[in-house]
């Protein structure tokens, strides 16, 4: 590609490459992300690109990967422009009819549509599907539209027209005060305003200042992040290039776990291409402006999301927090004015420069503005990545864009904020979800998990998972975390194995709040969270643990026994034949029983039964 | 080894901010971090060895041990676990006779549960060198095993 040496040759290119497409021109696009190559999508592609080859069609009809749409629960699947036939859990099998039928012919197949489950309607259209029509997809949405791969497609959607507005006709600060009245606000979890972080970085003492782009996305369930980055990486880098030129900075990090291959791939390519058309480098479009990216994989520790214990880990030592006195955007990267950003937060600036802050700052509510990306996981009919504006209820995410809870089953709680955030019961449902209502119940927004739970899933075990997972990636530095949350879970062991003593909510408690109170970094400051609201929402789920020495929901392995109703039992066998330690016995078509002293309570007859026969007390 | 070393480093301009990611590379080439390899890189980056101990031991992706021929690395992310992967992951255990973590003595196997893979649509879900299987159940566990040669705890009677 020829070097861009002004804004004026970029919108030239952006037109060039809009003309030379048909928009009527047949475009099968098929979901290659992370998710749904987990499904073998890879060999359906294989068999779109031969059978494409082998009916000749190369001139007529276009084939493209791009990255996540979102729904993954439905993967792996195609949509087909121009009129966007959504087509669902296919297989390679189904390719060559999809071509014919479909793509030539105009053919909608039926079996390969999907059907609301609510309705029980075929839906045709991609933008008629429920899961998507409730969304609000900004930042998301672009992702169908385009190959990661390719620069051209996001020039052709208006890719990089933010950075060359702010480089043609906005000084630095403009840029900022833009920011700033958009209100744009932290996406990795803090909610930091981003228009004050850059605007205390540019008036900083020092050079050079940094930008870095946080994609160390570490809270389980959560992968938002790495599906705009790998499915959309220009967006983000042009966000970054516009926020260096309002700071004034001249090297740019991406820092990304290394557990995202198909992420740092992707945005390895998106830096060359960017490169090469001179939106990256020396002389950005011929504005004298420089700024250029290097990419830090990351060594696989959670608290590396945290921005003192990221830049440590960025200079090669291991990512330890240090107290934060002193801001980063004064001392941050060796030492040195940083503005430390998350992928979803540099993935909406390109949005506020080209459609201005008065667009922006109108969705969303009083004081958390624009749309939010969730991974809206767990026990959930639709599992996918939503984005929705501010404001928007938990009961809308979880009922009408998630179609509710799988198998009819009872909702629980719904766990926001990764794992220093919190459990929200039903009676909350109705909340706005922003950054501040979050807070007021004891969660947080983080960086948009939102894990579904049902009345299958214990509590304190769910607590003690967390406290688990943290325990392990606390990094040791500082006593109240490294070994407060290892005597929290202790007690939450004990309380799970039957052994839990009255006073010990209490004692979970006060512990709590020693350990927010003490702990140096965000980690250990938030750590207790995920025990302090299931203890406040769910408190008769511990006393039953406590003093019934019962697990209501049929988890914790010492407080239950796997039985069999003989009413139920067809005598099948199933059981006894998955049972690993022979406690599942009986003859065939007689009752079976299980002896519990031999079961190790490992779950496999009461998974095998088809009958329901096998109970959990 | 020393020639391999010496290539992955100056592949990063022998710059000592980049130790995370030629620790990485150095681990991929062999496998795991051998003690001589630790040496090796604290002598070429000029760092002590005791700081490249540190980093090597601080990161969950290095491994200072060697590890097996097969890699199973069961997600036990919040999605997952929700959706029983610690059953899945008892299981396993059993059925390679080594805790979470571990390689097994022949060094076949090393089975790893890691926090989350971001496929939650498939949890619970395992990747076996390199390859996913979702929503995992006990019975499709044990196919798995059984691919890759390991005879299951139920398959004894059978």
């Amino acid at each position: 590609m020829k070097k861009l040496k002004s804004p004026g040759e970029l919108a030239a290119l952006q037109e060039e490459i809009r003309t030379g497409r048909d928009p009527k021109k047949p475009c099968i696009t098929i979901c290659a992300g992370t998710g749904c190559l987990a499904y073998g999508t890879q060999k359906i592609i294989d068999c779109f690109r031969q059978e494409i080859e082998k009916q000749q069609l190369e001139a007529r009809v276009e084939f493209r990967t791009s990255g996540c749409h979102g729904f993954c629960e439905r993967g792996p699947m195609v949509v087909i422009h121009p009129q966007k036939i959504f087509y669902q859990r296919i297989k390679a099998e189904d390719v060559p009819e999809i071509i014919t039928r479909t793509v030539l012919a105009g053919e909608v197949i039926d079996r390969l549509s999907y059907v609301d489950p609510a309705t029980k309607q075929k839906i045709v259209y991609e933008h008629d599907v429920p899961f998507y029509k409730r969304q609000t997809r900004y930042v998301l949405g672009m992702n169908g539209e385009i190959d990661p791969a390719s620069i051209d497609d996001y020039l052709a959607i208006g890719g990089y027209s933010g950075l060359a507005k702010a480089l043609s006709g906005m000084k630095p600060e403009a840029v900022i005060e833009e920011v700033k009245k958009a209100n744009l606000r932290g996406r990795g979890g803090g909610g930091f305003p981003t228009g004050w972080k850059w605007d205390a970085t540019r008036k900083a003492q020092g050079e050079p200042k940094y930008v870095i782009c946080n994609a160390d996305e570490g809270d389980p369930g959560a992968y938002m992040d790495r599906s705009l980055l790998e499915g959309n990486p220009h967006l983000v880098l042009e966000g970054m290039i516009i926020g260096a030129y309002a700071i004034g900075s001249s090297q740019g990090y991406i820092y990304v776990r290394n557990e995202y291959p198909l992420a740092v791939h992707n945005v390895t390519v998106a830096l060359d291409k960017a490169r090469e058309a001179g939106l990256l480098g020396d002389n950005i479009l011929g504005s004298g402006f420089s700024f250029d990216i290097t990419i830090n994989r990351g060594g696989g520790a959670f608290v590396c999301g945290e921005s003192s214990a990221l830049f440590a880990s960025i200079e090669g030592r291991s990512g330890e927090p240090r107290a934060k006195y002193v801001h980063a955007t004064d001392q941050g990267l060796y030492n040195k004015p940083t503005t430390l950003n998350n992928v979803e937060t540099w993935g909406n600036v390109p949005l506020i420069i080209n459609r201005g802050a008065d667009w922006y700052s109108s969705i969303g509510t009083a004081n958390s503005k624009g749309t939010k990306i969730f991974s809206l996981v767990g026990k959930i009919n639709n599992t996918g990545l939503v984005e929705v504006p501010m404001g928007i209820t938990l009961r809308e995410i979880i009922y009408e864009i998630g179609g509710g809870i799988p198998k009819g089953r009872k909702f629980k709680a719904v766990q926001t904020g990764g794992p220093s955030g919190g459990c929200i019961p039903e009676q909350h449902l109705d909340i706005p979800v922003d950054f501040d209502e979050l807070t007021k119940i004891g969660s947080m927004m983080g960086s948009g998990g939102m894990i579904v739970m049902d009345d299958r899933n214990c509590m304190v075990d769910v607590a003690k998972y967390f406290l688990k997972f943290l325990e392990e990636e606390s990094c040791g530095k500082c006593t109240p975390c490294r070994e407060g949350i290892v005597q929290m879970r202790i007690i939450l062991d004990r309380i799970c194995e039957g052994q839990g003593k009255e006073e010990d909510i209490d004692t979970l408690e006060w512990m709590g709040q020693a350990i927010k109170d003490g702990s140096l970094c965000a980690l250990g400051g938030s750590a207790p969270n995920p025990v302090l609201t299931t203890i406040k929402y769910f408190r008769h789920e511990y006393e039953a643990h406590i003093k019934d020495k019962k697990c209501p929901a049929g988890v914790c392995k010492s407080l239950i026994t796997y039985a069999v109703d003989a009413e139920k039992c067809t005598g099948c066998h199933a059981c006894a034949r998955v049972c690993p330690t022979q406690a599942a016995t009986g003859e065939k078509k007689q009752a079976h029983v299980i002896d519990t002293a031999k079961c190790i309570k490992c779950g496999a007859c009461f998974e095998a039964c088809k009958f329901d026969a096998v109970v959990v007390k | 080894m020393q020639a391999k070393i010496h290539e992955i480093i100056s592949r990063y301009g022998s710059d000592k901010g980049f130790l995370v990611p030629i620790l990485q590379d150095v681990q991929k080439e062999l496998n795991y971090l051998p003690e001589d390899a630790l040496v090796m890189v604290s002598t070429f980056l000029e760092i002590p060895v005791s700081r490249i101990f540190e980093v090597a031991t601080f990161y969950k992706a290095f491994s200072l041990t060697p590890r097996g021929k097969h890699l199973l690395s069961l997600c036990l992310g919040t999605a997952c676990h929700v959706r029983g992967a610690p059953l899945i992951s008892g299981h396993i255990e059993r059925a390679l006779g080594i805790s979470a973590g571990e390689t097994s003595p022949d060094l076949e196997f090393t089975f790893e549960t890691v926090n989350c893979l971001g496929a939650c649509a498939l949890g619970p879900v395992i990747v076996v060198d390199g390859e996913y299987h979702g929503q995992l159940t006990i019975a499709k566990t044990n196919t798995i095993l059984r691919d890759l040669g390991r005879k299951v705890p139920s398959d004894e009677e059978a």
